[in-house]
């Protein structure tokens, strides 16, 4: 169970108390940004920031707190809009082509990738604040840096890691969660046994089906392409994973290959199912429901991250967030500005704790935001960034990654297999013919 | 310029003009564009290059493309056939002189007002595999022993998602027919039955040969909110299970906007143009002929 809370922190840490307990103007802007000089907004500057719309209140209120704090500080407006997660994509992409829209949106993966020359080098945004707290996450490279240039800012991600129920997990004679995938099944084989079987996402989910189908392909050493770009999905690796999935697959409740992004939320509050791969928001929704049932399963509530395959690292694919700045801007000092702002410790560690980590930081100091250690649940997402890897792994980055996923080659690939619709052997195949038209380019 | 203004043909011109600029600025220009980004490989952000039938030699050898093209066609037809069939038996019932005949007209319009989001969400949840008040209600009855993956078997979700497409659909049938029904004169059913027909017989000869060209009509429409659905399945599965529920503006809209290949989702949404159009002409040429329309054969 969590003892922290907001209040705690502040009370321990004095820099983030002067910011998060005088609330607007409280706030304090970096000297050392001030210092440098270098981003000074343009005269008139107003901001259009759209971002992904929060899957936790406290994600934000923060936010907009922070934002507000700016505006106080800089006397800059900024209206922030958001949207659903998913329609952010496409909205950016429209931007980008008609060359209009928002100065920043921050939205998913590699979407700085697809249209990097429509976008701002934020190279000195990035550089000053990786000096400053302890560098970037590898991974935030891949997804950001465009022939040298950091095209976007990263955000974070939102961490997706093993969502359980401990108790079943004991009754099952586990006393910790395993470590590698065979461990995983047999844990997989007993929470089913208990009747609390795990379900996994296999519908056209974006978000939760993507990142446990890309995990489960990865741990076993398949990829969808190798550092070239070329498709070399159909590989012994990936067979094994899909053979693997299939076991998997045996334990999960009925209904699965239906599931989009929301039916795993549903059923594990429901208590139908006792295991799945979720962002934090599950614990989240329990401890702060109102119903005292709902509210009693926190506690049982454990999170892990997904087991080491065969490949013997780890290789998960979680939610990235570039924040992208766009050539269009009439203000591109004003959004640098904003941006650093935003991701300065005494905003973004208190923003962190609002959002209870559903954002996990790619910044390196954060990790030693007390968030982490306040409750030893949200561990597990504290290290998202560092153990991901990053999407159309092992290749290179753009529309043809970025496709695969929004095609669901990979999900479809894997339902195919599992749910015996397909041999693993057809299933591949397919999805190589799939992918191969998108690497072509 | 006074001679101008006074002149017939001039005059004529200059009011159609409005109209004219509308059609071309909303109608003709998105249409002959997205026409032409399906000869092309634009990407979103990008501009392409002419590909000339590439998009579509890829498209026909695609599995995933033919799949929802199937899908489609089989979605409008079974959906089409029903909707129409249960639409003019609802018409024909209310018709009669029933009562509280207004408010039962009212209420079959219900699932037609409803913004289809809203009435897809719900048919998300009843079709849910754990949470369907179908297999519920079934579950307690103790009819069932397991809930209906109703969205999780293929053929089962096409099934579902038909179902709630006719839901949907029914009442525009229902009423437009239903209008139909009303213009057609009661003497016309006086002298059929002084001539001792059948109410069948009534039905064959008097009201379906006057109803042909309202249901010409009503029927293009259906076949085309039909063929180009893309909010229910949107909501309700996104195309899965396995894309067993794709159509094909789904999949363009996956193709081109969330997947940013918008030359080849513009000529999967392109490709429907000549099904849509083999429909109008259907309806045009076909359910309109006068031959038919008297009851006649050709």
């Amino acid at each position: 169970m969590s003892k922290f809370s907001r209040r705690d922190f502040l009370k321990t840490t004095a820099g983030a108390a002067a910011a998060g307990s005088l609330g607007l103007g409280g706030a304090t802007w970096s000297a050392d940004a001030f210092a440098q000089g270098k981003w000074t907004p343009e005269k008139g500057a107003k901001l259009r920031v759209l971002r992904w719309k929060r899957f936790v209140q406290g994600d934000e209120d923060k936010w907009l707190e922070n934002t507000k704090a700016f505006t106080a500080k800089t006397g800059i407006e900024v209206r922030v809009d958001s949207e659903g997660w998913e329609d952010v994509r496409p909205k950016a992409a429209v931007a980008a082509n008609v060359g209009s829209g928002p100065d920043i949106i921050i939205s998913t993966f590699e979407d700085a990738h697809q249209y990097p020359e429509k976008l701002v080098d934020v190279s000195d945004v990035c550089n000053y604040l990786g000096g400053k707290y302890g560098g970037w996450y590898d991974v935030c490279r891949d997804y950001c840096v465009e022939k040298g240039k950091w095209i976007a800012v990263p955000m974070g991600c939102a961490g997706n890691a093993i969502v359980h129920r401990l108790s079943v997990m004991k009754e099952a004679g586990f006393s910790e969660f395993p470590k590698d995938t065979a461990g995983f099944l047999k844990l997989a084989q007993a929470y089913k046994a208990k009747g609390m079987p795990p379900g996994f996402a296999l519908g056209n989910a974006t978000g939760d089906g993507n990142v446990w189908c890309h995990w489960l392909v990865w741990s076993h050493g398949g990829m969808m392409v190798d550092k070239k770009g070329n498709v070399v999905i159909a590989s012994p690796e990936t067979e094994a994973a899909l053979n693997y999935g299939k076991q998997l697959y045996e334990t999960f409740v009925p209904g699965t290959l239906s599931w989009l992004d929301p039916n795993n939320n549903k059923a594990f509050l429901d208590g139908q199912i006792g295991m799945t791969a979720n962002g934090i928001s599950v614990y989240y929704a329990a401890k702060n429901s109102q119903d005292p049932k709902i509210k009693a399963m926190a506690e049982d509530i454990g999170h892990a991250n997904f087991p080491i395959g065969p490949v013997g690292k780890q290789t998960e694919l979680n939610l990235f967030f570039p924040m992208m700045l766009f050539k269009y801007s009439k203000y591109p000092n004003a959004a640098k500005a904003y941006l650093a702002f935003m991701m300065e410790k005494e905003q973004y560690e208190p923003w962190q704790q609002a959002a209870i980590g559903y954002v996990s930081h790619p910044l390196k100091a954060y990790e030693k935001n007390p968030l982490w250690s306040s409750d030893p649940k949200n561990k597990p997402y504290s290290d998202s960034m560092k153990i991901m890897l990053p999407n159309g792994y092992s290749g290179p980055m753009g529309y043809a990654s970025a496709a695969c996923m929004a095609d669901f080659i990979m999900v479809n690939m894997v339902a195919e297999a599992v749910s015996g619709s397909k041999t693993p052997k057809e299933a591949m195949e397919r999805a190589k013919a799939r992918a191969e038209r998108y690497y072509k380019v | 310029m006074h001679k101008l203004l006074n002149n017939r043909h001039f005059l004529g011109l200059l009011f159609m003009l409005p109209a004219g600029v509308l059609l071309l600025v909303f109608l003709t220009y998105p249409l002959g564009l997205g026409t032409w980004l399906g000869f092309t490989d634009t990407k979103v952000g990008r501009a392409g290059i002419w590909v000339g039938l590439d998009n579509y030699k890829f498209l026909w050898g695609d599995e995933v493309t033919r799949l929802a093209l199937f899908n489609t066609l089989f979605y409008t037809f079974v959906a089409s056939v029903i909707k129409f069939a249960l639409g003019l038996w609802l018409a024909l019932l209310l018709n009669r002189n029933l009562p509280f005949k207004s408010f039962f007209r009212a209420v079959v319009l219900l699932p037609f007002i409803v913004p289809t989001a809203l009435s897809a969400l719900a048919f998300w949840w009843i079709y849910d595999a754990q949470f369907s008040v179908i297999s519920w209600t079934l579950f307690k009855l103790g009819l069932i022993d397991r809930y209906i993956d109703f969205l999780g078997e293929p053929w089962l979700a096409r099934l579902s998602v038909i179902a709630a497409n006719i839901w949907r659909g029914i009442p525009f049938v229902a009423i437009c027919l239903l209008a139909g029904l009303q213009t057609i004169s009661p003497s016309l059913y006086e002298a059929a039955a002084l001539d001792g027909a059948t109410p069948w017989q009534r039905f064959r000869f008097v009201t379906l040969p006057l109803l042909t060209p309202i249901i010409a009509v009503v029927m293009t429409f259906s076949v085309l909110f039909t063929f180009t659905d893309f909010q229910l399945i949107y909501v309700i599965t996104r195309g899965g299970p396995l894309n067993a529920t794709h159509l094909m503006a789904t999949l363009s809209f996956q193709r081109a906007i969330s997947g940013g290949s918008l030359g080849e989702g513009a000529a999967i949404a392109t490709a429907m143009v000549p099904f849509l159009l083999a429909a109008i002409l259907f309806s045009y040429f076909g359910l309109q002929r006068r031959k038919w329309q008297q009851g006649g054969r050709d």
